[in-house]
């Protein structure tokens, strides 16, 4: 399906990655906000509460995020694509609700713009510090999809990314920015609607009476229904049937957890999502995301002026995290250096995949500035003695 | 021996309800029953639509509710029926959107979400069940609890002031606020087919035993003992000050309809002003997908 022209922006703008984001949103035909403000991410509501009236939707300021959490939820089943957004202790807030919608399979969007943490931390200052909260924050078993921007450019094309994902498993998708990436300025060039390719709503074909909420029929992602259209479903966060009934019993549970795990990780190989460069020959592999990875990039570029053999791995989607991919490489390059704003995230992922194959060292990060490249420089000539 | 035949009696409200899930989970002498088939007979009465009508429950054995009820159905999480509520209603403003949980949901863990919907006016109608307890989780202090009730967590008997629903709720500014108890089934029913045709927020609080874990573990006797509380307590004073109708333990209950004004609701307030400040530009508010 193709995105309605209404809400896409065509032309070569200068957009910082939080309007961009919001522009992806209306391209992807998100016509729902609902959001709490939080510097740095406010921005994106911002221009999704002036946009809006003119291309046909709403956006509401609610009261906090758990409560803008769940309205999206509800304007999901009302027939809306939404989405909301937030920074570190937000995200915190939305934790129960990133699960809710795991478990009722609503598809949603959630974008954190990463500031430096725990708590009230550095309201203003960049951090990568929420990547593995994005992935298991809400309690119990689930799967969700994390995608990590690192341009204006890359926010319109990954949100649009991200609903699409979020419509096609299902699942809330979680664009996890930062504060760099959010406020920083660039040329972003919006396609024409044609050219942006928009995967529709699972909706059943089936008629009221011959359909169940979560009846799969041998795929892994059920069809959805919307509220008022006859069907007279029932949702629930319990554990559930194929009818959408409480099932209180481990058979049930273990049947529902398994698919909603199984429907993110039977495609994992397809939603990998990452950039390679020069890892052919490479002996030693930079791995990063987000702002990260556009310091990391100058200092692999120091290195190889340096002869050292250095390859560049940047992760666009961070869940699943493609460990398949990181395992090959793992079985020739002698180290991967992972700096990260945190203190040891994503690394620990790197550090599954390669099993023991290759060295692995973390340059850390507490938050608050990026890196200096000559220090991500410093480990690679380390990692290359 | 000769056969019976029986001729089945259907009750009238059973197409409104998931007569596949029946057994309910609710204790013999719970209220919630009760106020489930006066919500039953309000729709039979007001000829609602079920096909354009949502049911939004929170968590609790009144958050049970949606499940029972055949209709568009939604058990949430535990106090956010009601923005849950405000997202569906905005998203779809044609359906009717009901929202039906307890006291301890909407006005504790959920009280702020109420009190800023009532602000806002989004169009939902409220039907609280207030069993002075937090029943599902076995009996503990709620914010109707009233002085000097024991619960599981107050095991020498509640010394906090209970909330005044309908003083709350009015103040917040919704458009309809009244109080019944399950003793009142003809009033609440009429009561229900009154909120249906309000527009904006609305809540009615619905006095309902729960002899399980409030009324026998105070020694108030059992479900029959509170009907009988209720009809003899109960005062109807249609209009009466909220102000005045706080509760106390087995003391004297208002009942009757307090509050029933107009004012615009949150998407007619939109609507004005954003055509008021874009004209033609303003596109509508429809979302869907
Ligand atoms: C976030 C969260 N906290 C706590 C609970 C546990 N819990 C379930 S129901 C409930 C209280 C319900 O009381 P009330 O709303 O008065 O409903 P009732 O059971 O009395 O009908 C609580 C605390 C929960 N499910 N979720
Ligand atoms: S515990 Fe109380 S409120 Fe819950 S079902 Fe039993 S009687 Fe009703």
């Amino acid at each position: 399906m193709q995105a309605n022209p209404k809400g896409v922006l065509t032309g070569t703008h200068f957009l910082d990655g939080d309007q961009a984001c919001c522009e992806g949103a209306l391209a992807a035909g998100a016509r729902f906000a609902a959001g709490y403000p939080i510097t740095p991410s406010t921005e994106i509501v911002e221009r999704f509460a002036w946009r809006i009236p003119t291309v046909g939707g709403m956006f509401i300021q609610m009261e906090d995020e758990l409560a803008a959490s769940i309205a999206i939820l509800g304007a999901v089943w009302g027939g809306a694509k939404a989405f909301t957004v937030t920074s570190g202790p937000g995200f915190s807030l939305m934790m129960e609700h990133i699960g809710y919608a795991a478990m009722t399979e609503t598809p949603c969007v959630f974008v954190d713009v990463q500031r430096g943490g725990p708590s009230t931390g550095l309201p203003t200052l960049p951090a990568q510090g929420d990547m593995m909260q994005a992935r298991w924050g809400s309690h119990g078993d689930y799967e969700i999809i994390a995608l990590c921007p690192n341009s204006p450019q890359e926010c319109f094309d990954v949100t649009i990314r991200a609903f699409n994902l979020a419509e096609e498993f299902r699942v809330p998708v979680m664009l996890m920015m930062d504060e760099c990436v959010g406020h920083m300025t660039e040329k972003v060039v919006i396609p024409r609607a044609e050219e942006i390719e928009i995967y529709p709503r699972r909706h059943t074909a089936r008629g009221p009476g011959e359909y169940w909420p979560y009846e799969t029929n041998g795929d892994l992602v059920p069809e959805m229904a919307h509220a008022g259209e006859g069907y007279r479903f029932h949702i629930t966060g319990l554990t559930h049937d194929e009818r959408g009934y409480p099932a209180m019993n481990a058979a049930a549970q273990d049947r529902l957890v398994r698919r909603l795990k199984n429907k993110i990780r039977a495609a994992a190989d397809r939603l990998a999502l990452y950039e390679e460069e020069a890892t052919e020959d490479a002996e030693v592999v930079v791995v990063s995301y987000g702002i990260t990875s556009r310091v990391a990039q100058r200092a692999v570029e120091m290195a190889r002026q340096r002869g050292i053999r250095v390859g560049k791995f940047r992760l666009v989607a961070a869940w699943p995290f493609p460990a398949a991919r990181l395992r090959e490489l793992a079985q020739r390059v002698k180290v991967f250096v992972v700096p990260e704003l945190n203190c040891g995230q994503m690394v620990l992922e790197v550090e599954r995949a390669a099993a023991g194959m290759a060295r692995i060292i973390p340059v850390t990060h507490a938050g608050g500035d990026v890196h200096r490249p000559e220090t991500i420089l410093e480990a690679i000539v380390e990692a290359a003695r | 021996m000769t056969a019976v035949v029986e001729t089945p009696v259907i009750n009238p409200v059973e197409p409104f309800l998931r007569m596949d899930r029946m057994p309910h989970i609710w204790c013999p002498g719970c209220g919630i029953g009760t106020t489930v088939n006066c919500f039953a007979r309000a729709l039979i009465e007001s000829k609602a639509d079920p096909e354009k009508l949502a049911v939004v429950s929170g968590i609790g054995c009144t958050g049970r509710v949606a499940g029972y009820l055949h209709v568009d159905s939604f058990h949430t999480t535990h106090g956010r029926a009601i923005p849950f509520a405000t997202g569906l209603k905005l998203a779809n403003p044609s359906l009717q959107v009901v929202v039906y949980s307890g006291d301890g949901d909407l006005f504790a863990i959920g009280g702020n979400h109420l009190i800023h919907a009532a602000r806002r006016n989004i169009d939902l109608k409220v039907i609280c069940v207030n069993n002075f307890i937090y029943a599902m989780t076995g009996g503990q202090t709620a914010p109707t609890t009233p002085e000097p009730a024991t619960t599981t967590t107050a095991p020498y008997g509640s010394y906090e002031p209970a909330f005044n629903l309908p003083y709350l709720t009015e103040s917040a500014g919704a458009t309809y606020v009244a109080r019944w108890t399950t003793y009142h089934v003809r009033q609440l029913t009429r009561s229900i087919v009154e909120m249906l045709q309000k527009k904006g927020f609305c809540l009615i609080e619905v006095l309902s035993p729960c002899p399980t874990l409030y009324q026998r573990r105070n020694r108030l006797g059992d479900a029959l003992e509170t009907m009988k509380y209720y009809k003899e307590r109960s005062k109807t004073r249609h209009g009466a000050p909220t102000s005045e109708v706080g509760l106390t333990m087995q003391g004297d209950i208002v009942v009757g309809k307090f509050v029933d004004r107009d004012r615009p609701d949150y998407l007619e307030s939109m609507r004005r002003r954003l055509a008021e400040q874009l004209g033609d530009k303003f596109a509508g508010v429809g979302v869907l997908a």
